[in-house]
């Protein structure tokens, strides 16, 4: 009687199986011989880092595996620190080849990596990338310097006495009358972002700055200096709008008078119902953040254990693929999904020394 | 009993009042809960069911050996990669004949997907005798034109707030004459993985990495889960002990999936160095997630059995052993796979702790086996959610549906096992 129980059960399994995804028991019997083999060796790139840098690794991963015979190369995305630590951990096949970062790299991870046997890491710059401050065309352009951006939207501000009082700016003009007369709104990413740390980086500190008293903390002590620079207001001032960029988008468009914070690629692929601020007299182009005029933009980087080249297979080829003119050149296809390419020159210098993996030194 | 003496107090009238009132309230609740479930599932198969068609455009290719070919080594590889572009081009040249300046060329280009010349080196690649000949190939529409052809996108709009521009339009009007468009079965959805354009995306290697993990998940969850609870219910005497053990069981099935997530990678990846974002950890992870449920609906159902099936048996002189496994489990088997599979269908929904262990990527490639990379469905619909290209809209919603077609699988076989299996005392 069990028998004929433990049978049912087995038929359960197997029906399980086969309606989950139409796969035939062959396949599975397959996949455990299989399973002894597979830890040695492996013959798949593996990518992880920034979620900035995800589209174009992507892309270049796939038309990479379309166009040649290796498989395609595996992406996740985990933020540039997280990338960073799991590309520092170790060398081997437990560990990915390539991390992509929205920032460079810095001493201390090149140290941890040093620590765990990676001394030589391969630079590689994919291009540039800008944050905008955009508003529905729907409305007049605003024409902003950092440090209005940073009154708008800091938690405290300065009074004005050389001390600090919570932001009680509500409307545009009452931090410049030149400003409109409408009220402060701005919508942008959640601290778990890399364009938040991005923006927090370059648009509020540089805005804080002007202060020169706020710029002295940064000598002096440096957690006062990041709780007066780094922190956003708390009202309605301020809007979380979540990661999804798409959202800000389809926000702003229903509340002309709303400002957002999101990357150039959005602002690219929606340029008929956004528009971008300028910002310190700059407005945010394709040249402006390439040649590095406009002010919120930053590099976007990816690095290659170059120990893994040669055993990882395809990892040259990938190198080739993503340097090479159609890829980040200047009229490349990643140019299609927002990214802003290096100029010809700039290309060029890169691409050779990245093909001769020339490896970092930070100095 | 007599109805009008009853209601001739009016305690009694106030009391009926009270029942019917609380049917009412009852009705409602379900009324309002039946409501939003259909409010979700139209607007998914509003959205989704687009996605089980595509648009393709058929172009007469002339497939010239000096282009594909030109050495006429005929190696598979090389035939793969050849450069297909300019053959795709002339053959819409033909039918859009004003295209012929550099820029109109390149926006001519695009109304066709950008995967199209991998698809026409596959085919060239599997029937090397084509080369030399023209013929009418249908080549898959880029997403922007896919989504017109779908009536998403109105023609009447302000033109600068289209990615299809009046001129595009135009194009896809002219080919549309020659009846070279229409729609078709989107295949490419249920055998591929994913792509970062929509018309080539797909959901297979998501829905295999699903299977992948789920079986994993059954072989491990399953044995463990059943020989725990049998040991507890039947064996193991009652004492501080096992009492401890009960009251850390029941505190398991109600952690967060994110810190099952977190375990894996210590001790799956970490320890004992297992490959990362394969189904094989991630069915170990899902695994230990519905261990906890497996053994509680067990124990409930080995509860149930009556006491006299244990006494008859013990009384015709059957062994301890043979008590259990001859008489209980086989009685208690149909409750416990039932617990089972609605364990496992909690765990086919979850992707917090898929996130830990690097199945949350992008992966073209259709996974094989167990130690295959692989990502699985709730993450694919998340991962298309978050991105920007409109098509993916449908596609998610698309993806959402072929999820909830398989948890209804599940949970209608759970319900069948239940009535065809189960005994009533």
């Amino acid at each position: 009687m069990f028998k004929k129980y433990l049978l049912s059960g087995i038929v359960a399994v197997s029906m399980v199986a086969c309606g989950n995804a139409g796969n035939d028991e062959t396949e599975t019997t397959a996949s455990s011989s299989k399973a002894a083999t597979a830890a040695t060796g492996r013959d798949q790139i593996k990518i992880v880092g920034s979620s900035t840098v995800y589209p174009f690794a992507t892309t270049v991963a796939e038309n990479f595996g379309r166009s040649t015979s290796f498989k395609t190369p595996i992406v996740e995305a985990t933020g540039s620190g997280g990338g960073l630590k799991l590309f520092c951990s170790g060398l081997g096949d437990n560990y990915p080849d390539i991390t992509n970062a929205s920032r460079r790299i810095k001493a201390s991870e090149v140290e941890r990596c040093a620590e765990n046997g990676i001394n030589d890491i391969v630079e590689v710059k994919v291009g540039y990338d800008g944050i905008v401050v955009a508003n529905s065309t729907k409305s007049d352009r605003m024409e902003l310097t950092l440090r209005e951006l940073y009154l708008a939207l800091a938690k405290d501000v300065p009074d004005g006495k050389g001390g600090l009082k919570p932001n009680d700016y509500v409307n545009w003009s009452d931090i410049n009358p030149a400003l409109k007369n409408t009220k402060i709104e701005i919508m942008g990413p959640p601290p778990t972002s890399g364009t938040r740390d991005a923006f927090v980086e370059l648009a509020m500190e540089g805005g804080c700055q002007t202060f020169d008293w706020i710029k002295a903390f940064k000598k002096t002590d440096k957690n006062t200096y990041k709780a007066i620079c780094h922190a956003f207001r708390e009202d309605d001032g301020f809007i979380e709008a979540g990661e999804n960029d798409n959202l800000i988008v389809r926000k702003l468009n229903a509340n002309p008078n709303a400002l957002g914070i999101f990357g150039f690629g959005f602002l690219d692929q929606n340029g008929d119902s956004v528009q971008g601020s300028i910002i310190d007299g700059t407005p945010p182009t394709f040249e402006n953040i390439s040649d590095g005029a406009y002010p919120v933009s930053r590099s976007l980087y990816f690095y290659v254990k170059k120990d893994v080249v040669g055993k990882v297979p395809g990892i040259t080829e990938y190198l080739t693929e993503f340097t090479s003119v159609r890829a980040s050149g200047e009229d490349g296809y990643l140019s299609e999904k927002g990214l802003i390419p290096m100029n010809a020159e700039e290309h060029a210098q890169w691409q050779s020394q990245v093909l001769a993996l020339e490896t970092l030194s930070l100095n | 009993m007599p109805d009008y003496i009853l209601t001739t107090s009016p305690q009694m009238a106030k009391r009926h009042a009270r029942h019917s009132r609380f049917q009412w309230y009852g009705r409602l609740a379900i009324a309002i809960s039946i409501s939003f479930m259909l409010l979700m599932f139209t607007a998914i198969f509003a959205r989704g069911t687009g996605a089980f068609q595509k648009t393709m455009i058929a172009v007469d290719v002339e497939f010239t050996e000096s282009v594909i070919d030109p050495k006429g080594t005929r190696v598979e590889m090389d035939l793969k990669q050849g450069n297909y572009k300019p053959l795709i081009l002339s053959g819409l040249q033909q039918v859009v004949t004003g295209a012929t300046e550099r820029k109109d060329r390149n926006r001519l280009y695009k109304l066709v997907s950008g995967g199209a010349v991998f698809d026409l080196g596959e085919r060239v690649a599997a029937k090397p005798d084509m080369i030399g000949t023209t013929q009418r190939v249908w080549i898959a529409a880029s997403s922007e034109v896919d989504l017109y052809i779908k009536g998403k996108v109105d023609p009447e709009s302000d033109e600068a707030v289209r990615r299809l521009k009046d001129q595009d339009i135009a194009w896809v009007k002219l080919l549309q004459e020659d009846g070279r468009v229409k729609r078709k079965f989107n295949r490419v959805f249920f055998t591929s993985g994913d792509s970062r354009a929509p018309e080539m995306a797909g959901i297979l290697s998501a829905a295999l990495g699903s299977f992948f993990s789920l079986l994993v998940c059954f072989l491990i969850a399953f044995p463990l889960g059943i020989l725990t609870a049998v040991y507890l219910e039947e064996y193991a005497k009652k004492n501080r002990l096992t009492n401890l053990i009960e009251v850390n069981i029941n505190n398991l099935a109600a952690v967060p999936s994110i810190v099952f997530g977190l375990l894996g990678l210590a001790v799956f990846l970490n320890f004992f160095n297992l490959p990362r974002s394969t189904p094989l950890v991630g069915g170990m992870v899902l695994a230990l997630m519905t261990l906890p449920t497996i053994i509680i609906a067990s124990r409930s159902i080995l509860r149930s059995i009556p006491q006299t099936t244990r006494d008859a048996a013990m009384g015709l002189g059957a062994s301890k052993t043979q008590t259990t496994f001859h008489h209980v489990v086989p009685l208690a088997m149909p409750g416990m796979l039932t617990g089972t599979i609605l364990g496992m269908a909690r765990a086919l929904g979850e992707t917090a702790p898929l996130l830990m262990i690097g199945m949350v990527a992008f992966i073209v490639d259709v996974p094989k086996g167990v130690t295959d990379v692989a990502t699985s469905l709730p993450v694919q619909i998340f991962l298309w959610a978050d991105s920007p290209e409109k098509g993916f809209v449908e596609l998610t919603s698309a993806a959402i549906m072929v999820l909830l077609v398989f948890l209804i699988l599940m949970n209608l076989f759970a319900v069948y096992l239940r009535r065809r299996l189960e005994r009533r005392w």
